[in-house]
């Protein structure tokens, strides 16, 4: 079996969001960087468990990104994977990463394809949707349980109410949630062996960009917090049903 | 050309986002001097004359049994068709689960641009640009779409239904439907729930209520005002309250009226998940928890001893 997991790059979740050059850029000055956490914690961790399980499975990594996503990709194949392929682009254009991702998953012929349920910064939840398709296969998109057995998956995924628990042949595309897997530390083994797992680099393909962010907003600031005494808090009731109008 | 807005059902009912979706699409259309249509894949068993309340004319349904459960990739396929015999130039969807599943697929299918979780109309003065939410509710992106037909799902609870009295049309939709690679074994539906997406008022615990046992004063109280129950990350991890409560940055991000958040710290990652929400009461015995920071209201106290007063005091209210 062979695994492609896409690894994305984002900002500490404690990060300062702000932005420059007239609000049309991200600030990134002192943001420590980290692997988005759907992508760690769910989508590689259930695929190194997959090959912990089977251990003649392949598992690829992927990211799009300048050299930059070099130290996070190292920290990813820190946890497990055999090794990685950067596709040197820079893109906030979901269609652009996918049809990165979809160039190669293709050359690479892989039977699953996990990606996280979105990222924290972009928040497109798209990625894995538009692979799919490029790539004609099925998705199931945010998986919280993830099994596989003679090459039917047997996927539990949440759905608008509830969730529902699907079988799929593969070769199949998979976003991945909370319930996949369990976050995991690397330790020092891991980290000594990411520094000789092969990491490649390789140019994009010609893609068409469908979008571009023209500029970033902040939320207006709130008016602070109007305190009611903890012996009266019938009062809160009161505010609440006659100032917001709320209850 | 027109506006189609793609109608998401659940077990034939219409779900509350979809009537966001065809205000959003009928404003949309009213814009632009086109007009707005909406599409039903499935059995349903509301009535769809209805959702000409909501500004659409038209209704298109597509039934069969391929239909029946949501899959990403026969949907895409009969959206496209959709597409094509409408002459739609924008497609609007609501940025929920299901929207989550097709709008990415549609988008690299017939190479119409995507913004998700689009927070407002978009500006046409100088190209389309459409507000969308970044990094966790922190912020806000405005992204042009560059292409001809256009896709914007709509951020659940961002944008008000606007409910008049008109009647659609509703006709069938003559189109190709494939047999879905996914077959579900069984579907597992929470019942007698709001759910927390779609939710207008949300009650949510954190640690400081100490175990499940005293849930009581989050459960109570939301049953009472009708809302919906969330929590903190480490709730649900600890298996306090189930997973699919868990509210923010890893969690389910939401825009409630009202977020109540009881004996909850406000951390950052928290607070990704919760600060669109339009009211956020924090009640907290600590006067510097984070939270008070993100709040509107608040008390600063015991929420053993201030909860059960708000539960009588609501229970007057609605008594009188
Ligand atoms: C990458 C990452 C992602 C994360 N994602 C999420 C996420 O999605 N959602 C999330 O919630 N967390 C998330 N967290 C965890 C987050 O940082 C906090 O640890 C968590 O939100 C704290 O939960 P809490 O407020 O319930 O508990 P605590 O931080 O323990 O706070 C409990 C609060 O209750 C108050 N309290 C105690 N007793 C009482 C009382 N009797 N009456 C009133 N108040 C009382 C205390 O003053 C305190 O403020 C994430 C962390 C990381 C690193
Ligand atoms: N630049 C990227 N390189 C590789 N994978 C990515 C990239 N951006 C997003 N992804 C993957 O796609 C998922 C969804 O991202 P998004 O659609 O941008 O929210 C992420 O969780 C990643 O698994």
């Amino acid at each position: 079996m062979k695994i492609l997991v896409c690894i994305s790059k984002t900002p500490d979740t404690t990060a300062k969001i702000a932005f420059t050059d007239n609000n049309t850029k991200f600030a990134a000055d002192g943001v420590q960087w980290i692997i988005n956490p759907y992508d760690e914690w769910y989508a590689l961790v259930r695929a190194i468990e997959l090959k912990e399980a089977d251990p003649s499975t392949i598992l690829h990594l992927v990211t799009v990104g300048g050299a930059d996503t070099e130290p996070i990709i190292r920290k990813a194949l820190a946890l497990g994977g055999d090794e990685a392929i950067r596709v040197n682009a820079d893109s906030h254009d979901s269609f652009y990463i996918a049809a990165q991702i979809a160039a190669v998953a293709q050359a690479g012929g892989y039977d699953l394809i996990f990606t996280g349920k979105e990222t924290i910064d972009y928040n497109g939840s798209s990625i894995g949707g538009m692979v799919a398709e490029l790539l004609g296969l099925p998705y199931v998109s945010m998986a919280t349980k993830f099994d596989i057995a003679n090459g039917t998956a047997t996927i539990v995924r949440e759905i608008e109410g509830g969730e529902e628990t699907d079988q799929v042949s593969v070769p199949v595309v998979v976003s991945c949630q909370k319930g996949m897997a369990e976050q995991r530390i690397p330790n020092m083994k891991g980290i000594m062996g990411a520094r000789s797992k092969p990491l490649k680099v390789q140019e994009p393909v010609a893609a068409e960009v469908l979008t571009s962010i023209i500029s970033f907003d902040l939320p207006p600031a709130k008016a602070g917090v109007k305190l009611v005494s903890p012996d009266t808090p019938e009062e809160l009731v009161r505010l609440l049903h006659e100032e917001a109008k709320v209850i | 050309m027109s506006v189609l807005v793609f109608i998401d059902q659940a077990d034939g009912h219409i779900k509350k986002s979809s009537f966001e979706a065809a205000s959003y699409g009928a404003a949309l259309a009213q814009q632009s001097g086109v007009s707005a249509e909406g599409i039903v894949l499935g059995a349903v068993t509301d009535d769809l004359t209805a959702l000409g309340k909501y500004g659409l004319k038209k209704i298109h349904t597509v039934a069969g049994a391929a239909l029946d459960h949501l899959d990403a990739q026969v949907y895409t396929a009969v959206l496209a068709q959709a597409v094509t015999a409408t002459g739609a130039t924008v497609v609007v969807f609501s940025n929920n689960l299901s929207g989550k599943a097709i709008a990415p697929r549609l988008s690299a299918r017939i190479k119409a641009g995507l913004v998700s979780g689009a927070v407002a109309l978009p500006d046409t003065s100088n190209g389309f640009v459409v507000k969308k939410n970044v990094f966790s509710g922190k912020a806000f992106a405005n992204v042009a779409i560059n292409t001809a037909v256009k896709i914007i799902a709509l951020s659940p609870n961002s944008y008000h239904v606007v409910s008049g009295d008109g009647v659609a049309e509703v006709a069938a939709l003559s189109v190709t439907v494939d047999t879905p690679k996914v077959t579900v074994s069984s579907v597992n539906k929470i019942v007698g729930e709001v759910p927390l997406s779609e939710a207008e008022l949300v009650v949510s615990g954190g640690r400081g209520l100490k175990g499940p046992e005293n849930w009581a004063l989050v459960t109570d109280f939301a049953k009472l005002i009708g809302a919906a129950t969330a929590c903190s990350r480490p709730v649900a991890d600890v298996g306090w309250r189930p997973h699919h409560e868990h509210v923010g940055q890893t969690g389910l991000a939401i825009a409630p009226n009202l977020y109540f958040a009881i004996g909850i710290s406000g951390a950052i990652q928290h607070l990704a998940g919760v600060n669109r929400s339009k009211v956020i009461v924090v009640i907290n015995k600590d006067p510097e928890a984070p939270f008070f920071k993100a709040a509107d209201y608040g008390i600063v106290g015991d929420a053993f001893e201030v909860m059960p007063k708000i539960i009588d005091a609501v229970k007057k209210l609605k008594g009188a």
